[in-house]
């Protein structure tokens, strides 16, 4: 019997802080690095079965109509050539995250420019790429004129999901009220995942059994959509990802390249890899959309908001439901009794949007910190105080008390450790040879989401621990904080404990998504590991809760045992399921942080370097203090680039992406990235886990590039209202 | 028909002209990694050793490089007898996916001896002088490296220990 | 990648012969080859050519061929005399790639337009006659200087802007013999004809470039780009400049990033020299500079850029910064 808990009510007995192993939260190494540091860990493309044929996708060359005809023979006389695929199953888009079903279908209609048209199949990857390239295609047009451009007049706007608006009291008033108010328009661009791995998959058939090696990261999710989307049965398919080279939200949902794999491998009876080259990666997998956002701030004489406004403009394909939910933290985080939240989509012609690292916050805070600085300055007062100011006691959209919130704290601990009190509160202040010196703050915060989740964990007659579930591990730390997790529970040395992910036959994790991997597959094996510790308590007749376990060694009360002997040759199996419950709905639950930046920007060319950055965060409790550092670095990273560098360009006339590599579309590079430092306020949050763990992942990139903007600001007094910011756009406003 | 002694160990392919010296180590040499990143140069994760020489695998061809010598990561420890650099960007968490590791670690390992020759780079102030490698040369000719995950100060702190 | 056949020259005589496409570090040949933007049937290998020395010759320094950018730019009489090519040789790419890439290789490397790379656009460079795409679309990274209607790309490199500022001269050896042509000629601008990114016929080899004597002054290698490596130059400039007793005694100076080729004009140097630097006078010679220029729009603000970004460079060099 699986031990079940729905998160109806808080866990306040921080089972962990309890347990006597003493590696939670320790900065443990990753248990699989060896591996990836010898470059044996093995990713989708990588495993080599025998006979295996290789496809490359063709993609169209105009942005709507349908297929009319493809020239095959010309390609299936190609040398090597085996076959080419445009069964109407084969996707259009990536499946959304989390939609567990089919996603659009049907290559042979145009949705977009670059979209697939074929899958191109033959003996050698050389071969198959120039077949792909030789395939001609010829259209038919379409019936009714495309619009490219999400701000041309031609563009259908459509409302957003309603759950996204939030309208109360009386804005416009408010703002006429208003002591200092800031009513301003802000853009940032799109975004790409980029993971360094480019979708891959490779399919094997035995009989009606379908094995795919992909690059994935929800499996349980991902079963049902590729099965959906064969039209077979969720019990004939297998994915494998034990190792996916990031995915950012690129690989929520199957692809592509699984689609068309499991096709052509059906077909010709062989195993069939599918490599989407990097170009195709950015060309058809989900981008972020750009986005326009008007803020509004109403403010009494001491800063306390009266009105908070977010009105947002976003992007996607006719049709698809996904609208990046850019308002979703400014519902939470200050006050404010007249409020508008909304987001509209624009319906164009581009490459889907979808999830790129934390949908919405990632964005939208950005923009709504770098307006709160312009009222901390319009108020007169410190941009910290701004904030502490404003922090409600209860959420004021939803009326639900905070599970936890960390905010002040956290403001007050990167400030000290940043060295705020440094900062000049005049702009154009610091000068050193050509550059511009300046400090920003902005807050930092992200829903958190427990999701359902369920794994195995097993204790071994040898005392040895194995965890086990279908969760994936992208790069995030799931192999190392799971397996402390069971450690600690079942006092087990960590070299004694082993974890096994990504093999969609284990219990059904939540995915790596939405930063809930951690909270929901810890809680999982938590739960797991409670029903083998009820089980240990048996043998001596005793509660569970007063059950010691350290180093393979069990006491309760005055007996104790060594570990194995209470085993005694029989495995002990657990088996834990954490669902989602009341307590998601009666509190406000979200992670916390502020950050810290010091820019300098050049005063002859406008380029801006960031010279050092703080982060301050409250994520519930630190599972590992050496994986979750790396998380906030990764996410600070991000901020750098969406303040600075990353932007899709699309050709306004066609809609296709010009900078579709990895030489145009700019990832920060190691010399962009200074020294970063990450400080974790102390928290535990009973409503978010039974672990008290929250989300950690994408916090870091959640109002990061909205520090630099300000700090930009600080240095030169150049207020860049459009992300990134380029020197394009600063040069004009510099000082002579 | 290209011969290529690869991490010390003599042996020819039969391959295509148009072979990548990463197709060839990944689809002929069973040698997966090194990793296929971008395929044109623009991220590093293919970097392996020839001749010495840190390079872009993907952008060479197999069939130039006859007769070459190619260090690639599995030539350069093992997980059980790890390199002094593997064994730093373990215990710094200097990655995270992983996938640019192989990259990484082969081009920091030829950067410290590039390095050592005295090599100038693009953040030195004075190109006639053998510069110290300070966190940010080392940021400078790591560059050609991108980690989207973002593991760059923990990779700069493994290389900074390992080249000390 | 389209079907080619591969062979290694033998001799400098045997790669000209050969009806072939020269291949030598292949780092932008190969990444155009698997877009299918350069199609070659015969690849013709002169890496093993003994064009790798760099040896003194006639004062200044011959630099063969295939010497690869990080040996170049590693080198310590290039470090000692040359620092503006060190510089712009350490500023391109990456670690990685300049250990694979060229002399003559580096100086061949074609534009990078997005449209002249997606085989999907019209491109009067890969395909002359189809239009220019880039013209209205995203140009961000376009010339402001030369273009003309049919073709508005730069040429991407770094080391042939030092090179064009030192002056240096490019050795081709072809079907009619050898030739020397100047690098500040060597580069086309796009006219009529773009798809000829430079004045090599179809059979020449470039054997080597011939640094001059070394001049006097302080040398810079200014490059702005998008991020703060690994990326190609928005504006770059190279320049050589020396004082005297307070006044500008010789400049030399050339811009990349700004046009189809490396951009040199004397006039610019004219201006500056004999005169006490001051912001007038470098405003005087981004006048020159800037006569011409004209924005496609996502470009514009190449002007002000380049501007501002000669402003930094004469004031490093002369001291002048007030």
């Amino acid at each position: 019997m699986t031990n079940t808990l729905t998160m109806d009510k808080p866990d306040v007995r921080n089972r962990l802080d309890a347990m006597a192993q003493g590696i939670i939260g320790a900065p443990l190494d990753r248990p699989e690095g060896p591996l990836k540091v010898v470059g044996t860990a093995t990713y989708a493309s990588e495993w080599q079965l025998p006979d295996m044929a290789y496809g490359v996708f063709a993609r169209a060359t105009v942005p709507a109509g349908k297929v009319a005809s493809i020239d095959r023979e010309a390609v299936l006389a190609m040398p090597g050539v085996l076959a080419i695929h445009d069964d109407p199953r084969m996707l259009v888009n990536p499946a959304q995250g989390g939609a567990g079903k089919k996603p659009l279908q049907d290559i042979r209609e145009i949705h977009y420019f670059g979209q697939t048209v074929a899958l191109v199949v033959a003996e050698t990857f050389e071969q198959a790429t120039a077949a792909a390239k030789a395939l001609k295609v010829e259209y038919a047009a379409p019936d009714d004129a495309s619009v490219f451009d999400p701000e041309s007049s031609a563009a259908t706007v459509e409302h957003g999901p309603d759950t996204q608006r939030v309208q109360t009291g009386d804005l416009d008033k408010a703002m006429a009220d208003a002591a200092f108010s800031v009513d301003v328009t802000y853009t940032t661009a799109g975004h790409a995942s980029a993971a360094m791995e480019p979708h891959a998959s490779i399919a094997s058939w035995q009989g009606d059994q379908l094995t795919l090696r992909g690059s994935l990261q929800m499996l349980n999710y991902n079963v049902a959509e590729l099965a959906d989307s064969l039209a077979v049965g969720q019990s004939q398919v297998r994915i494998l990802s034990p190792y996916v080279g990031g995915g950012f939200g690129s690989k929520l949902g199957v692809g592509e390249d699984s689609v068309a794999a499991a096709i052509a491998s059906r077909e010709l009876g062989r195993p069939v890899r599918v490599d989407m080259s990097r170009q195709q990666v950015f060309e058809t997998v989900m981008r972020r959309s750009e986005t326009r956002q008007r803020l509004r701030l109403a403010a009494r004489a001491d800063g306390v908001l009266t009105g908070i406004g977010h009105e947002c403009l976003v992007s996607n394909l006719p049709g698809e439901q996904y609208a990046e939910p850019v308002t979703q933290a400014t519902e939470f985080l200050y006050g404010g009794e007249n409020r508008m939240l909304s987001v509209d989509v624009a319906r164009i012609v581009r490459l889907c949007a979808g999830s790129v690292r934390a949908p919405g916050e990632a964005v939208g805070m950005q923009a709504l910190e770098s307006a709160m600085d312009e009222l901390a300055e319009k108020v007169g007062i410190d941009p910290v105080e701004l904030r502490k100011r404003n922090i409600p006691a209860i959420d004021p959209s939803q009326g639900t008390p905070y599970s936890s919130n960390t905010l002040a704290k956290c403001l007050d601990a990167g400030a000290a450790r940043f060295g705020w009190d440094q900062r000049q509160t005049q702009t154009c202040a610091t000068r050193e040879g050509e550059w511009w010196i300046g400090m920003g703050v902005a807050s930092a915060a992200r829903v958190h989401k427990l999701v359902e989740a369920s794994a195995r964990v097993t204790l071994a007659s040898d005392g040895t621990v194995k965890v086990e579930t279908d969760m994936t591990d992208i790069g995030t730390g799931t192999y190392a904080v799971l397996g402390q997790i069971a450690g600690e529970m079942l006092g087990t040395p960590i070299e004694k404990v082993s974890v096994c992910l990504g093999d969609s036959a284990l219990p059904a994790g939540p995915g790596s998504g939405g930063s809930w991997g951690a909270a929901s597959s810890g809680s999982a094996v938590f739960l797991a590991c409670e029903q083998i510790r009820q089980a240990l308590a048996k043998k001596f007749q005793g509660d569970e809760e007063a059950l010691s376990l350290k180093d393979g060694i069990a006491r309760l009360g005055e007996a104790s045992a060594m570990v194995v002997d209470l085993v005694a040759g029989k495995p002990i199996v657990g088996e834990g399921t954490i669902k989602p419950g009341e307590t998601s709905k009666a509190t406000r639950q979200a992670s916390y942080g502020a950050f810290f930046a010091e820019v300098a920007v050049n005063a002859y060319t406008g380029e801006t370097r960031v010279r050092r950055m703080t982060g301050a965060f409250g994520i519930g409790r630190v599972l590992n203090e050496k994986t979750a550092t790396s998380q906030c670095y990764g996410g600070m990273t991000w901020s750098i680039g969406s303040a600075l560098t990353e932007e899709l360009a699309f050709d306004l006339r066609d809609g296709h992406l010009v900078n579709h590599d990895l030489a145009e579309y700019h990832v920060p590079v190691n010399l962009d990235v200074p020294a970063l430092e990450v400080v974790f306020v102390e928290e535990r949050d009973p409503h978010a886990s039974p672990i008290q763990a929250k989300g950690v992942g994408e916090l870091g990139i959640c109002g990061g590039a909205g520090a630099i903007a300000n700090a930009i600001y600080n240095a030169c007094g150049v207020r860049v209202r459009d992300f990134p910011m380029t020197l394009d756009k600063i040069i004009g406003g510099l000082p002579d | 028909m290209p011969a290529l002694v690869i991490n010390g160990t003599l042996r020819s392919f039969d391959c295509d002209e148009r072979t990548s010296l990463l197709d060839l180590l990944r689809n002929h040499a069973g040698l997966t990694g090194t990793k296929k990143g971008c395929d044109h140069g623009q991220c590093g994760a293919c970097t392996v050793i020839v001749e010495g020489r840190r390079i872009n695998s993907c952008l060479s061809l197999a069939v130039m490089h006859d007769g070459d010598e190619v260090t690639t990561i599995e030539g350069l420890g093992t997980a059980t007898d790890l390199s002094p650099l593997q064994r730093a960007f373990v215990s710094h968490d200097a990655y995270q996916c992983g996938y640019c590791t192989p990259g990484q670690i082969c081009s920091a390992t030829a950067m410290i001896e590039e390095a050592r020759m005295g090599w100038p780079s693009a953040v030195t102030d004075d190109v006639e002088t053998s510069p110290e490698l300070s966190d940010n040369e080392i940021r400078e000719r790591m560059s050609g490296n991108l980690c989207r995950c973002a593991a760059y100060p923990n990779i700069v702190a493994a290389i900074r220990e390992t080249a000390a | 990648m389209k079907a080619f056949t591969y062979a290694r020259a033998g001799s400098t005589a045997d790669a000209v012969a050969a009806d072939a496409m020269k291949i030598a570090g292949g780092t932008n040949l190969l990444d155009l080859m698997k877009l299918e933007v350069e199609v070659p049937r015969r690849l013709v290998d002169i890496n093993r050519l003994p064009l790798a020395a760099i040896e003194p010759a006639g004062g200044g320094l011959r630099i063969g061929a295939v010497v690869r950018n990080s040996d170049l730019a590693a080198d310590i009489r290039v470090r000692r005399d040359y620092a503006v090519l060190s510089k712009a040789l350490l500023a391109g790419a990456s670690g990685q790639l300049r250990n694979k890439a060229t002399t003559g290789g580096n100086l061949c490397q074609r534009t990078r337009c997005g449209y002249f790379t997606d085989t999907a656009m019209p491109c009067n460079k890969r395909e002359p006659g189809s239009g220019c795409q880039a013209i209205g679309g995203f140009n961000r990274i376009h010339a402001i200087l030369g273009a003309s209607d049919a073709c508005i790309a730069t040429y991407p490199g770094d080391m042939a802007v030092a090179m064009s500022a030192l002056d240096a001269v490019v050795e081709i050896e072809g079907t009619a013999g050898s030739r020397s042509v100047a690098v500040r000629d060597f580069h086309r601008l796009p006219g009529n004809t773009p798809e000829r990114d430079n004045v090599l016929e179809a059979d020449d080899l470039i054997t080597a470039v011939t640094l001059p004597a070394p001049v006097p002054g302080r040398h810079a290698y200014r490059k702005v780009r998008d991020r703060s490596s690994y990326a190609f130059a928005l504006v770059s400039i190279a320049a050589v400049v020396e004082m005297d007793a307070g006044r500008i005694a010789s400049a030399s100076l050339a811009f990349g990033g700004l046009a189809h080729k490396p951009w040199h004009d004397p006039a610019i140097a004219e201006i500056l020299i004999g005169k006490a630097p001051s912001k007038a006078l470098f405003d005087k010679a981004a006048d020159v500079l800037l006569a011409g220029a004209q924005g496609q729009g996502a470009n514009d603000f190449k002007i002000p850029l380049a501007r501002r970004t000669l402003h930094a460079v004469l004031a490093e060099l002369t001291g002048e910064t007030a």
